[in-house]
């Protein structure tokens, strides 16, 4: 019998980044050795088109992970089942190695507020983004990752620290979480808390997917330091810092190197990922060497 | 304190409010900084979405004017749903009703033709109609004909120069032209890539009854009435030629 290899691991452990409509002709062109490419699931949503066109000729050369921004898992108000249905047939159609999304909200009775919105981590919530999960991971026929948050703010009402939330959501719907190592800085500068700490904390066995991106600095109303997830920049020192540290207890995960503004030639987007990818193969040689000692 | 959703969202987007009851920070206070972070992130995402979709409106107006009219729109109208390349389909009307924008009369049809293009670029693959089909129907039969229209047609019709005004704005300097000429635009794609022409009046009146299902006959009939100089093969052809028409079987061709 062979193992069944776990759907959280079905990305290859190297570096990716996310599709830009303007780099398709030149990846199509050069056909550049990057691990996978990952691509926002709502910009695929129409009927068809270049969009679609582009992201044929993707999947038939590179993995592909395809990552939600629009489901509002977090949302009080019910799952909306016809964006559901468009995620559906999104993977039917392209059958991406991956499949993720936010603990977060961003719809509301008013409507769609395009933002990662955060929410208070207690029992009910709990509750309800578990059943959330359960029923994206129902409509859509496959496990799903689940990312955690860069947040500016806190709840009086929060009773479960945020590793806790994601690992009871993950041990009762059997979803996957993915790791966003910037997230993890925003959120610990933010509010005062130890990065390492958070990574030597998090449940590293479910995680099927690394974020890496660059943050915004600023100020808040007292004069405490802000960091703003903002997808625009290189990643910084520190979170590459954070990142060789969470590799190192976590063994080679697949990265993605996210960014989505102000967005850069490609050969820019190339260096990054070379970067992470180095981080990648020294894992790989110590744990490599490890097993030869073994054998 | 419970936070809840609600006012969360009614928060951000009306800055006159304060910060939801329940939201705190490690200091144990609310920070209205921190919270505003949420609140541009909304509004300026959404900006963003409208002004990528409606870049010549954009352009006609300039940045800061833009975006105080997408704050104005976003507060009265949020995306029904996530995806937002779908947002704006409701921002031409806006803008047509839009007080501070009086002054540019052509502005709202603007943002219809620009609505159209994006709507073009999203739609279902379709091969067009081809030429030789219609060129093969008996010219007695092809009165009784209708068409259907391609996934991707479009068209708008202006009491401005709104092609004219399009065209000029793909490219980075914007020489003067006259805006107070009517125009009919219509925007296809035969295959992927969206294409943007202006029809001459009676073919536009021609072209809107075809896309609303009338026959040919009572198409054609339309736009001699309007115009006496109306073509038919002319313009039957040219639509076609262009990608307005799907590749469907023809409903009332018996053949």
């Amino acid at each position: 019998m062979n193992a069944i290899t776990p759907s959280t691991s079905l990305l290859p452990a190297r570096a990716g980044l996310g599709l830009k409509p303007e780099h398709v002709g030149e990846i199509l062109d050069t056909e550049p050795d990057v691990g996978f490419f990952e691509v926002h699931a709502e910009n695929y949503m129409g009927d068809g088109g270049a969009p679609h066109r582009a992201l044929g000729e993707i999947v038939a050369r590179y993995p592909l992970s395809l990552h939600g921004v629009g489901l509002s898992i977090g949302a009080e108000r019910p799952l909306d089942t016809a964006h559901l249905g468009r995620l559906r047939a999104l993977i039917d159609r392209y059958r991406p190695r991956s499949f993720s999304e936010h603990l977060a909200w961003s719809t509301h009775e008013s409507g769609f507020l395009n933002d990662l919105l955060p929410l208070p981590y207690t029992a009910s919530t709990l509750r309800r983004v578990a059943d959330h999960v359960d029923q994206v991971q129902q409509a859509v026929g496959r496990q799903m990752l689940l990312e955690n948050p860069s947040t500016y703010i806190l709840f009086e009402d929060s009773t479960i620290h945020e590793i806790d939330f994601l690992e009871r959501v993950a041990a009762r719907t059997g979803c996957g979480l993915l790791l966003d190592v910037n997230n993890v800085m925003v959120s610990a500068v933010n509010h005062r808390a130890d990065p390492f700490a958070y990574i030597d904390r998090f449940p590293v066995e479910r995680v099927g997917e690394i974020h890496l991106a660059g943050y915004d600095e600023t100020m808040d109303g007292a004069g405490d330091r802000l960091l703003i997830d903002a997808h625009g920049s290189p990643v910084s020192d520190d979170v590459s810092a954070l990142y060789r540290h969470t590799i190192d207890r976590a063994g080679p995960l697949p990265t993605l190197i996210e960014w989505d503004n102000d967005v850069p030639a490609f050969p820019v987007l190339l260096a990054e990922a070379a970067r992470a990818e180095a981080v990648l193969d020294s894992a790989k040689s110590w744990r490599d060497g490890r097993l030869a000692r073994r054998a | 304190m419970t936070m809840d959703q609600s006012a969360f969202a009614a928060a951000l987007l009306d800055p006159s409010l304060p910060v939801p009851a329940g939201v705190t920070c490690a200091r144990g206070e609310p920070d209205a900084t921190r919270f505003s972070v949420y609140r541009n992130n909304v509004v300026a995402s959404l900006s963003r979405a409208l002004g990528e979709r409606f870049p010549v409106v954009r352009r006609l107006v300039g940045d800061e004017f833009f975006n105080g009219m997408a704050r104005a729109f976003l507060t009265v109208s949020l995306p029904r749903s996530p995806v937002i390349f779908a947002y704006g389909d409701t921002f031409p009307d806006f803008v047509a009703g839009f007080a501070p924008a009086a002054a540019l009369p052509y502005l709202a049809d603007t943002a219809r033709l620009e609505a159209n293009w994006t709507r073009a670029y999203h739609a279902a693959d379709a091969t067009p109609l081809p030429v030789e089909r219609l060129l093969a129907i008996a010219p007695e039969r092809l009165a009784g004909i209708r068409l259907s229209p391609h996934p991707a047609v479009a068209l708008a019709r202006s009491d401005f120069a709104i092609g004219t005004i399009w065209q000029a704005h793909q490219a980075e300097v914007v020489g003067s032209m006259i805006v107070a000429a009517s125009e009919s635009v219509l925007v296809t794609r035969p295959a992927f890539d969206v294409r943007v022409h202006v029809v001459p009046p009676a073919d536009g009146v021609f072209a809107d009854s075809v896309l609303r299902g009338e026959t040919l006959g009572e198409a054609a009939a339309t736009a001699f009435a309007r115009h006496p100089d109306f073509d038919f093969g002319h313009a039957l052809l040219g639509l076609a030629s262009l990608g307005a028409f799907a590749d469907s079987p023809l409903q009332g061709d018996p053949a």
